[in-house]
């Protein structure tokens, strides 16, 4: 079966890669792009380990095919930010010790951008209904609610 | 420097920066050259013997490399998977352990069992190769029932009603006497829900063989590698153990699941022997379901004696346990020495015996899983005190409060076995009521009734052992390992320090807390130092981290080294000193000759132990690395209060968690941000098993029916609160650093609680976990047809 050439935006750069027609996005991020930051923690859609977002929607890597990204412009938690430059969410993370073995952690921080891209000020209820769709084993979502009210304060805060 | 990192600072974890980057790098992300990939043919029936296995077909397949089964398995000496711990029954037999091939020979015994495994080029040519693969499965009789399995058809040949072993402890004719003569006894039947655990990173192996070296490296998810390469290499005999080396780099969570010797790891590492080739595997979430161990499952009946007071007299407990089809690495110890010992929970009960049947049931094998013994222990109990409380009529707080361990009795020798070094139960249970505001219940109860809902509070009081273990007590257990730690301080030239613990971390932060102990006791920034865990070929030996035990075990061990450290230290500051030894004090990094202004940093000693130019070669070796293992001289033993205050809906049976309140005595806190963590996490597991997560299994056919996260609920954020903590400080008298363990307190404390407040706020005497709202509806159901029909 012939492979399929898609030219797709990853993190603000092109890329173009070479996929089968069932790989899904999650499957080419990491295996073909070597971006390993995203996750597969059911590979359906039940975990939010493999949160991407895809032109600013907030999308399950292991549900979307890789094909689907013909066109669009993608997000990882690889192009959210670097150590010598944390987004606010991670900085409030890292303060916070939102995370215990950071194997979910990528999608929460992922998922947790995207809300406060739509709505920079979100109640309690609002987060944990936003992230319900994350899965996280360890942290019991407490330090992690706190870090997204921290990080929604922190970036009310700074010149738009 | 070091009072801002030391021990007790809220210091942020050093290991974050990778994680919240996407840079962490775990075992699925670990990809080897000419790599090939395993896929793992399992059974799809409950019990069933293997006729014949064609394997021609899936052979031919293009891209398929080999096709192996147990027989190439067992014509390669790979011995069964081992259970590590003995247990004797109470006529003294041995326990009845089954053979655990890991690939079966002949007959299959759960759904998911692998009996043979493909290897491909790639994943997919592997899984073509498995779906061919179509033995004549002649299917037997299978049973999944933990309570019935003693009277149905043996699952292994030579086990008698299905019965591994049939222990006890305890003193029955005390417990029996103190029961007939009681003012009153408490009866409860109690079942402790099958959990399946689904950390969220799933179990993987990559093996990759040098065939130029002999040398096989093993990279897995495991919270014990070092305990992986001894099991592997001295009973499973994959590789001499100087010929194995096992890495396990960042794990995403265990819970117990990864501590255990499983399957996967040993084909990936054999077959990448007999190909010459790296072969990885990767679980999917279905095989995380099917195949990793389960956890509880206990079918318990259960009476308590007390007096006209209320105080207790007695209590004797009766329990089955469900081993599955095979017994786990530590799978036997789990429902006798880690949860008959803890019984006795805070309470003075003089007299207490316990019996338990470990069975057999054709299902995924069963070990410890966060607390492991523990929270079945308190489950039972803080049930049954709590029923005690409501048929007494009595305020179970004040109940608790009348049977609880004084103050000034520590030590305390229990009925079953343990001495509790210290503990202040009754500061814990009195802060916990205050920061619940236990008094202002009957108000909130009345307004929430007035709204219409039901507003229920439930307590819990807990124990537990860890900081696993003595050894020699251990070994009289039974245990087939030692159970101390260990831990290695290189200091380099130029003074900074790296640390090699047996300890794994796989969330628990040990990168940041045991760098913070070395901080506190070498004077040094916490960013010159670097805590190096998860390869055998670099730490020298370990038992890994489960049961609470890196820090009161690993970090004493690490205390011991840092000693040894500042010890050979003061030598060389006294040498360039021209002083003695005992005339050197040290403090914040730096040795000083006492009463004077002559002084040596921590750097500049490294440095002279490394350029020994100047230097008393004559008495002392160059260069500064120290070794030490620490053997614990007893458990630890965190205890705590719980609050739980629930509000149910009656008309749909929907339950909110409203306020949650747990008071937890760890002794000395090292980093209260990663301990309050590590509470939260527990807490939320153990509102997991009692609100949500129910493992069943098909009676008839024997299939998992919870085999996916949409069939099987696990908590998620608008499930829960955030949780109100506090701390009492009792230190523990027998380890240096006077801490207690703080990983599996949550999943331990809160069940009960839980339940407590459910079953209060509907008024029913029992509710089996998970209280789901169609069980609380029905619940409520009965309880009102009961009322209307009297």
């Amino acid at each position: 079966m012939a492979k399929s050439h898609v030219s797709t935006t990853v993190n603000g750069d092109p890329v173009e890669f070479l996929c089968d027609a069932p790989e899904t996005m999650l499957d080419v991020l990491r295996n073909t792009l070597g971006l390993t930051g995203t996750k597969e923690g059911c590979g359906t859609g039940d975990c939010g380990a493999c949160s991407i977002i895809v032109d600013g929607r907030l999308v399950c890597g292991c549900l979307m095919l890789a094909v689907e990204a013909t066109g669009k412009s993608i997000t990882t938690i690889e192009g959210i930010g670097a150590p010598d430059r944390l987004h606010p969410v991670q900085q409030a993370f890292l303060e916070d010790a939102a995370l215990q073995c950071g194997f979910c952690t990528p999608g929460f921080i992922v998922a947790a951008k995207a809300l406060l891209d739509r709505n920079p000020d979100p109640s309690e209820t609002e987060i944990r209904y936003w992230l319900a769709g994350n899965l996280c084993r360890c942290t019991g979502y407490d330090k992690i609610v706190r870090a997204v009210q921290h990080a929604a304060a922190e970036m009310k805060g700074q010149p738009a | 420097m070091t009072a801002e990192t030391g021990i007790g600072a809220r210091v942020r974890r050093k290991e974050d920066v990778r994680f919240i980057t996407g840079r962490g790098r775990y075992t699925d992300d670990i990809n080897r050259p000419g790599q090939l990939h395993a896929v793992f043919a399992r059974s799809p029936y409950a019990h069933a013997r293997i006729g014949s296995l064609d394997i021609s077909g899936a052979e031919a397949l293009p891209g398929v490399v080999a096709v192996l089964t147990g027989a190439d398995l067992a014509a390669d000496g790979i011995g069964p998977l081992p259970c590590g711990w003995m247990i004797h029954s109470r006529d003294g037999s041995p326990m009845k352990q089954p053979p655990h091939p890991a690939l079966s020979q002949g007959t299959v015994r759960y759904v998911g069992e692998p009996y043979a495994v493909v290897i491909g080029e790639t994943r997919e040519a592997a899984q073509a190769g498995a779906d061919l693969l179509d033995p004549d499965f002649q299917e037997l009789p299978a049973n999944v029932d933990t309570a019935s399995a003693q009277s149905t058809a043996p699952i292994h040949d030579g086990i008698a009603n299905n019965l591994c072993y049939d222990w006890t402890l305890g003193d029955e004719a005390a417990t029996d006497a103190a029961l007939a003569s009681a003012a009153h006894v408490v009866e409860l039947d109690i079942i402790n829900n099958r959990l399946i655990p689904n950390a969220i990173e799933p179990r993987a192996a990559l093996g990759d063989y040098d065939a130029g070296t002999d040398m096989l490296t093993l990279y897995t998810t495991s919270q014990n590698p070092h305990l992986a390469r001894l099991v592997l290499s001295a009973f499973v005999g994959l590789a001499p153990e100087h010929k194995l080396r096992v890495v396990s780099p960042d794990v995403g969570g265990g819970f117990g699941s990864k501590i255990f010797i499983y399957s996967e790891e040993t084909v990936c590492g054999w077959a990448s022997k007999r190909l010459r080739r790296p072969v990885k595997w990767t679980a999917d979430r279905s095989e995380a379901f099917l195949n990793d161990a389960h956890g509880r499952d206990h079918v318990t009946k259960a009476r308590l004696a007390l007096d006209a007071q209320g105080r207790f007299l007695g209590l004797k407990v009766s329990t089955i346990a469900n081993l599955g089809a095979y017994m786990s690495t530590f799978s036997s110890s789990i429902p006798t020495y880690l949860y008959g010992t803890l019984l006795a929970g805070q309470y003075t009960t003089p007299a207490i015996f316990v019996e338990v049947r470990s069975v057999f049931t054709n299902t995924t094998p069963v070990d410890a899983y966060r607390g492991a013994g523990r929270p079945e222990a308190t489950f039972l109990l803080e049930r049954i005190v709590e029923t005690a409380a409501r048929e007494l009529g009595m305020d179970p707080a004040e109940l608790r409060r009348r049977n609880l361990i004084p103050k000034d009795a520590f030590p305390y020798a229990t009925p079953v076995a343990l001495v509790y070094d210290t503990g202040d139960y009754q500061a814990c249970l009195d802060k916990a009521l205050a920061l619940s505001d236990y008094a202002g219940f009957p108000a909130r109860k009345a307004a929430a009734k007035a709204r219409g809902k039901l507003r229920g509070i439930g307590l819990s009081c807990y124990i537990e052992a860890c900081g696993l273990a003595p050894s020699r007590l251990a070994g009289q257990l039974g245990a087939g390992v030692g159970l101390y730690e260990s831990a290695e301080i290189r200091v380099n030239p130029t003074g900074n320090v790296t640390v090699f613990t047996g300890t794994h971390s796989h969330g628990q932060g040990h990168e940041t807390t045991f760098a913070q102990v070395v901080s506190s006791r070498l004077g040094i920034g916490l960013d010159q130092i670097e805590v190096v865990h998860g390869d055998t070929s670099q730490g020298q030996f370990g038992l890994g981290t489960y049961g609470s035990r890196s820090l009161a075990v690993g970090g004493s061990a690490l205390m011991k080294a840092s000693d040894k450290i500042v010890t050979k230290c003061r030598k060389i500051a006294a040498y360039l000193l021209e002083s003695k030894p005992e005339d050197i004090d040290f403090e914040d990094g730096v040795f000083r000759v006492r009463g004077t202004n002559k002084a040596k940093t921590f750097g500049e000693i490294a440095f002279a132990a490394y350029v020994p130019h100047h230097y008393p070669l004559e008495e002392l070796e160059p260069g500064l690395q120290e070794t030490a293992f620490y053997d614990p001289q007893n458990f630890t033993y965190p205890a705590g209060a719980y609050v739980c205050e629930v509000e149910v809906d009656p008309d749909t049976g929907i339950t909110r968690i409203v306020k949650f309140t747990a008071v937890d005595d760890f002794g000395q806190v090292i980093n209260p941000m990663i301990v309050e963590g590590q509470v939260h996490g527990g807490i939320a597991q153990g509102i997991g098993q009692a609100m949500l997560e129910a493992c069943r299994y098909d009676r008839e056919t024997g299939q998992l029916l919870t085999g996916s996260m949409m069939d099987y609920a696990m908590p998620r954020a608008d499930d829960l609160v955030n949780f109100d903590l506090d701390v009492v400080r009792t230190d523990c008298t027998h380890n240096p650093l006077g801490v207690k363990g703080c990983g599996e307190a949550g999943a331990i404390g809160s069940p009960p609680a839980v339940i407590n407040a459910i079953t209060d706020a509907i008024g029913v005497r029992t509710l089996d976990m998970p209280a789901t709202p169609l069980k609380v509806w029905t619940a409520l159901q009965a309880g009102s047809a009961a009322a209307k029909g009297s």
